[in-house]
């Protein structure tokens, strides 16, 4: 029979993890769908029993979404106006039965193109925590991703968190998902906006997109064109051809590269313009 | 490990590997079948179940994770689900029933938090149970109006035609039904399939004995079939064999049989001694029709299957002398019925007589397809339909009938087999992709004049139902509108595609389609208004039909005027809020088969003991036939409809009902239970002697009639028991009266048409593409109303496919294979939808009904893209119409 590790103590896991290669089971809502298999190839070790793992906590350097904390918990739990869009995103991520299964952590490391989580965490400039047997390291969000599919975690290593630094946390945020039907549904693009505003002129922005390209990405150049700009219009600053360079927009079932670019600049101004009425009625 | 927990309510502790799915723990090892499997990946919901009160996909979920937890499934006795059971059989939200477990522990944890959910409520917290049948309304409805109530009341004595009550098979439903995945004999074998991975190939099999002997299993192929390895819907056209013989036409295709012990580990198909040729495929009907393209079937010369074509006068000549001729063509591609239940069944051996409980929608074609394959004879071989979660037009054809009948007749075992959702998508038939282009024309006046059309339909790699397809569109392409001048021709191309088959409507969608989009652009080239251009050609009783039949019992202009007030009001709305728009389109549709016998017959007996039982072998498929049929029984007769108990289906126990299928249960089966009531009936009253208005009553073995003040009673327990076990029996036939089409489709393809028309009101969204429903109105002529719940929840229920086929669901061979790539509506895509129900009696109809069934789903799509143009000017020919589809059109309707 397949091994099947369920460790309460995040040093046996790392223990573990170190000795024997396995996969990593927390949600299981990416895991069991891969197989047409009643049970899951091992060796397994599943994270979900860990303490530690799951949960926020605020901290002196910011805030700390344990790992294997479900998207239930996050649209639950009360946070600042700068993870609204992740809150936003946290229920648009399958159905309730998804949610409250699926993990923030597991979201990262199936590295999916269109995970919902990953806009709204680049736009707060999340760290992922990574630990193994050799201590503990921390990463850009955006270098964790490599890819569809892949990511920077090494054998013997384990997502234990993600960090949103203070910096990341000022400010209001908002999320938009499109796709061809209301719920279940797979983006064809999405978007995460976090601005800070300052008498009425944006003092801060972050812009991201995903499902638009081979992993989701911040947007520096669109981003700076709205720096010291007032709210008034700054939509229109979202310029497309920008959007569109940014992206590489991918070309496939659900859209065209044509229509995501479009699409994606359009979002980011509704996003934009929702985000700054959201901070104006703070 | 030894996994500990309580459910509901109980402890258990089972032996189980730890990452085992909590749907097959459930299922298998603590024996609880009310939990559904639909897709094994999260992507239906049907296994919701609640653990320590939250929803969670039981497949998704590892057995290890429940450890000393607490799991709730729809077996569990809560106050909440007796409430929910109680709402979901009144407002009739359960038809299939396969949904149903998923929705009720949704639901269940919603009401724990929110006890008097809204409507939004309800929608966001069901949003992740796909239902393929209800359209959602009345599920919504139901969870949101749970307060106890009382139960329904039975109908009255002779009144049961044109009352709801409770769906007579509902119990089961809300208690989680017995589909073909829920009921097999223990201790026999579990099948799967070896199917092909490419659309085209040969294959060679190495040493199978030797593999079978290392696995310690069973190995079937082509080669272990008795009889015929040769099936289809259509005789004169079955080319289908059960198991691929050599050579596998497409994707999916099974090759060989692997039976291993129940109980035990699959075996890893990996290493199965099977080498492929791949060939080059035909993945098109125009690579198929190339001159120099290979034939998939020898006989059939440029992979043309069929050609059905339908001529009356000279359309050429009426278009050259029209004052306003429009033109345009309309493409369609595979759309997968999604019924939530994969194809699943049991066999077993009673005696001699193989059985198979499987579901399916033609039990009686079963037998004989499935006969034939094994070389038995009828009595030999007994289907018993399953409950059947979901067919829409697939569960026709046979699937693992045949399979899992080889397996028990070769090894004398029972045996069972479930599809997995991918073998599902990929082996069974789909909706006929679709060309079609031509013209329409019409007088200065509005009055169409002659119309042309041009189909060609991607019939994929086997016959299956492509016949009917390229014979229903070109009789129904004028859609119910007066044409005098027509030509209409209609091709089914092989390729090495999905099997095209049966699904709602047999291509009547995707001409309608075609025609009704064209009719906007024509009332707009006249100067009239859309819904006034469609009553002037309003088909009206007398006037001929494009086979040259007469008309009788029209209900189009009926249907159109229903809609008229809202038309009115909905142009005024929009006219007042950009980027809304309204549209409309018709449907009619013949019910039974086209030009071919179809008969039915229902048989009702009354036992000495005083049993009143009615043998309804109409397959329930969800739609409600086992209600329907026995209300109308129960009004023939004259006897309440609780006193009623249903026998069947079953090919053993009822007779032939034929298949559930081209809308004809109601009408068809309606009027053999209609004449089976009468006879019996009539023959209580001559043995009584008494007058027809006599008021029957059965009361223990007691059967009296009474009129005037008078009674006589008959005792059951007297009389002599027939062959059958009863001591008053009758059973009676109908078969529509149909005559042939000639060389130019010129006859009488159908008795009886049902009517219908709907109005679509949404928002477009330019920038994105993206489109809003706001309300849908359909106006459907029923000729009588049997059962008003069930022809709602019908006409929801088709609404919802045809948003699907108009705005999301695209199946493409290999790449969406499953429930999140393929998009089914979900809760939250379906606007509000009034309906009005328009009785019309046909003569031929029992009390006058037509069927409704595939009707529902034809005026959805185009009244949506006339709704679209309405709102933005953006013409869609290519669906569905994703938003990136309708973006281009908004830029080319600029342009």
């Amino acid at each position: 029979m397949t091994a099947y590790l369920r460790p309460v103590s995040l040093n046996d896991a790392l223990d573990h993890l170190a000795s024997t290669p396995a996969r990593i089971l927390a949600g299981g809502t990416d895991l069991y769908p891969a197989t047409q298999s009643q049970t899951l190839n091992g060796p397994l070790l599943d994270i979900t029993a860990l303490p530690d793992l799951r949960g926020i906590t605020a901290q002196e350097d910011g805030l700390r979404i344990g790992a294997a904390t479900t998207w239930d918990d996050i649209a639950r739990a009360p946070l600042p106006p700068a993870l609204r869009a992740l809150q936003q995103a946290a229920r648009e991520v399958g159905g309730r039965q998804i949610q409250n299964a699926g993990t923030l952590g597991g979201n990262l490391c199936n590295a999916s193109p269109a995970a919902d989580g990953v806009p709204p965490l680049l736009a707060v400039e999340a760290q992922v925590e990574i630990c193994s047997k050799a201590g503990s390291r921390r990463l850009p969000l955006s270098e964790f991703l490599l890819g569809p599919r892949k990511t920077a975690l090494q054998p013997g290593e384990l997502l234990t968190a993600l960090h949103i630094p203070h910096s990341g946390l000022s400010g209001h945020s908002q999320f938009l998902k499109l796709g061809a039907r209301a719920y279940l549904v797979i983006s064809i693009a999405m978007v995460a906006t976090r601005i800070t505003l300052q008498s009425g002129q944006i003092t801060g922005a972050a812009l991201a997109v995903g499902a638009c390209s081979a992993t989701a990405r911040r947007l520096p150049q669109v981003e700076a064109a709205l720096l010291g700009q007032p709210v008034m219009g700054a939509d229109r600053l979202i310029d497309p051809g920008e959007v569109a360079a940014a992206l590489a927009p991918l070309d496939d079932l659900r859209a065209s590269a044509t229509y995501r670019a479009e699409a994606a600049t359009e979002l980011l101004r509704r996003c934009l313009n929702s985000t700054i009425q959201t901070a104006g009625a703070a | 490990m030894t996994l500990s927990f309580t459910l509901n309510g109980k402890s258990v502790t089972l032996e189980v590997a730890p990452s085992l799915r909590l749907s097959e723990t459930l299922r298998e090892k603590a024996g609880l079948l009310g939990t559904k499997v639909g897709c094994d990946a999260g992507d239906c919901g049907a296994c919701t179940v609640l653990v320590d009160g939250a929803p969670v996909c039981a497949c998704l979920t590892p057995a290890a994770r429940v450890e000393g937890r607490h799991v709730e499934t729809v077996e569990a006795t809560t106050e909440t689900l007796t409430r929910l059971r109680a709402a979901f059989l009144r407002h009739g939200a359960a038809q299939c029933g396969i949904c149903t477990p998923g929705m009720l522990m949704a639901a269940s944890a919603l009401l724990a938090e929110t006890p008097q959910p809204t409507p939004a409520q309800a929608q966001e917290a069901l949003g992740g149970v796909l239902c393929r049948c209800t359209g959602y309304a009345k599920i919504i409805a139901a969870v949101c109006d749970t307060q106890p109530a009382s139960p329904g009341a039975s109908p009255a004595q002779g009144a049961a035609v044109g009352a709801s009550p409770e769906r007579l098979d509902g119990a089961a439903k809300v208690a989680g039904d017995v589909f073909g995945a829920d009921l097999w004999q223990k201790g026999g074998l579990v099948v799967r399939a070896l199917r092909s991975p490419h659309p085209s190939a040969r294959f060679r099999f190495g040493d199978l004995a030797a593999w079978a002997s290392t696995h310690g299993v069973q190995v079937f192929t082509a080669a272990d079939i008795p009889g015929r390895n040769c099936f289809g819907a259509i005789p004169p056209f079955a080319d289908q064999p059960a198991l691929a013989q050599g050579t596998a036409r497409l994707r999916g295709e099974a090759v060989a049989l692997i039976a291993h012990e129940d109980g035990t580990a699959p075996p890893d198909l990996a290493d199965f001694p099977v080498t492929w040729e791949v060939l080059e495929p035909l993945l098109s009907p125009a690579a198929a029709m190339d001159d120099a393209a290979p034939l998939l079937h020898e006989t059939r010369a440029g992979n043309c299957l069929i050609e059905g074509r339908v001529i009356r006068g000279d359309a050429a000549l009426a278009l050259a002398g029209s004052a306003h001729v429009v033109s345009g063509q309309i493409e369609t591609g595979f759309v997968e019925h999604a019924y939530i239940e994969p194809e699943a069944g049991a066999a077993w051996m009673e005696g001699d007589c193989l059985v198979i409980r499987a579901c399916t929608q033609a039990p009686v074609m079963d037998r004989d397809d499935t006969a034939a394959i094994l070389g038995l004879p009828h009595d030999k071989l007994r289907i018993i339909p399953s409950a059947v979660g979901g067919g829409f037009g697939s569960k026709l054809d046979v699937s693992l009938q045949p399979l899992i009948g080889l397996v028990t007749l070769k090894t004398g075992r029972p045996c069972r087999m479930v599809y997995t959702r991918a073998e599902s998508m990929a082996s069974t038939t789909k909706r006929h992709p679709a060309r079609l282009w031509g013209q329409i024309g019409c007088d200065k006046d509005g009055l169409i004049t002659g119309l042309e059309v041009e189909g060609i339909f991607d019939t994929g790699a086997y016959a299956s139902w492509g016949p009917t397809v390229a014979n229903r569109v070109p009789v129904h392409a004028s859609g119910p509108y007066f044409t005098p001048h027509y030509s209409a021709r209609a091709k089914a191309i092989h390729t090495n595609n999905p099997i095209s088959g049966a699904f709602r409507g047999f291509g009547v969608p995707q001409a309608a389609i075609w025609q009704e989009t064209l009719y906007d652009r024509l009332a707009e080239a006249a100067g009239l208004d859309r819904l006034d251009f469609r009553l002037r050609n309003a088909l009206r009783d007398g006037q001929k039909t494009a086979t040259g039949q007469s008309v009788q019992a029209a209900g189009i202009a009926d249907c159109l005027s229903a809609l008229a007030p809202h038309w009115t009001r909905a142009l005024a709305e929009a006219a007042n809020h950009p980027g809304r728009g309204v549209g409309i389109a018709s449907c009619w549709y013949g019910c039974g088969n086209t030009s071919l016998p179809n008969p039915s017959t229902i048989r009702i007996g009354i036992t000495g003991a005083g049993d009143l039982r009615l043998h309804q072998g109409a397959t329930d498929i969800g739609q409600g036939s086992n209600t329907v049929i026995a209300q109308i029984a129960a009004d023939a007769l004259g006897l309440p409809l609780a006193q009623f108990a249903l026998i069947g289906p079953d090919t053993a126990l009822t007779p032939d009902a034929g298949k559930t299928s081209a809308s004809r249960q109601t009408f068809v089966t309606g009027r053999a239970a209609l004449a089976a009531g009468q006879s019996l009936r009539a023959e209580v009253l001559r043995r009584l002697n008494m007058g027809p208005a006599a008021v029957l009553t059965l009361s223990g073995t007691t059967l009296s009639a009474t009129e005037n003040g008078q009674t006589a009673s008959l005792d059951l327990g007297a009389l002599p028991v027939g062959a059958l076990g009863y001591a008053l029996m009758a059973e009676e036939t109908y078969d529509p009266p149909t005559q042939p089409l000639d060389a130019n489709g010129q006859g009488v393809p159908y008795a009886l048409y049902g009517y219908g028309a709907q109005m679509v009101e949404l928002a477009v969204d330019p920038a994105l593409g993206t489109v809003k429903l706001l309300k849908i109105t359909a106006a459907h002529d029923l000729g009588r109303i049997i059962n008003p719940m069930l022809a709602t929840g019908q006409i929801e229920g088709g609404i919802a496919q045809g948003i699907g086929l108009a705005l999301m669901e695209e199946y493409l061979p290999g790449r969406t294979e499953n429930l999140h790539d393929y998009l089914i509506p979900t809760t939250g895509d379906i606007p509000p939808i009034e309906s009005l129900l328009i009785e019309v009696a046909d003569p031929e109809g029992p009390y006058g009904a037509k069927g409704l069934g595939e009707h529902v789903l034809i005026p959805t799509a185009p009244a949506i893209l006339n709704a679209i143009r309405h709102a933005c000017g953006a013409e869609v020919t290519r669906l569905p119409a994703l938003p990136h589809r309708i973006r281009q059109a908004i830029r080319e309707a600029k342009a």
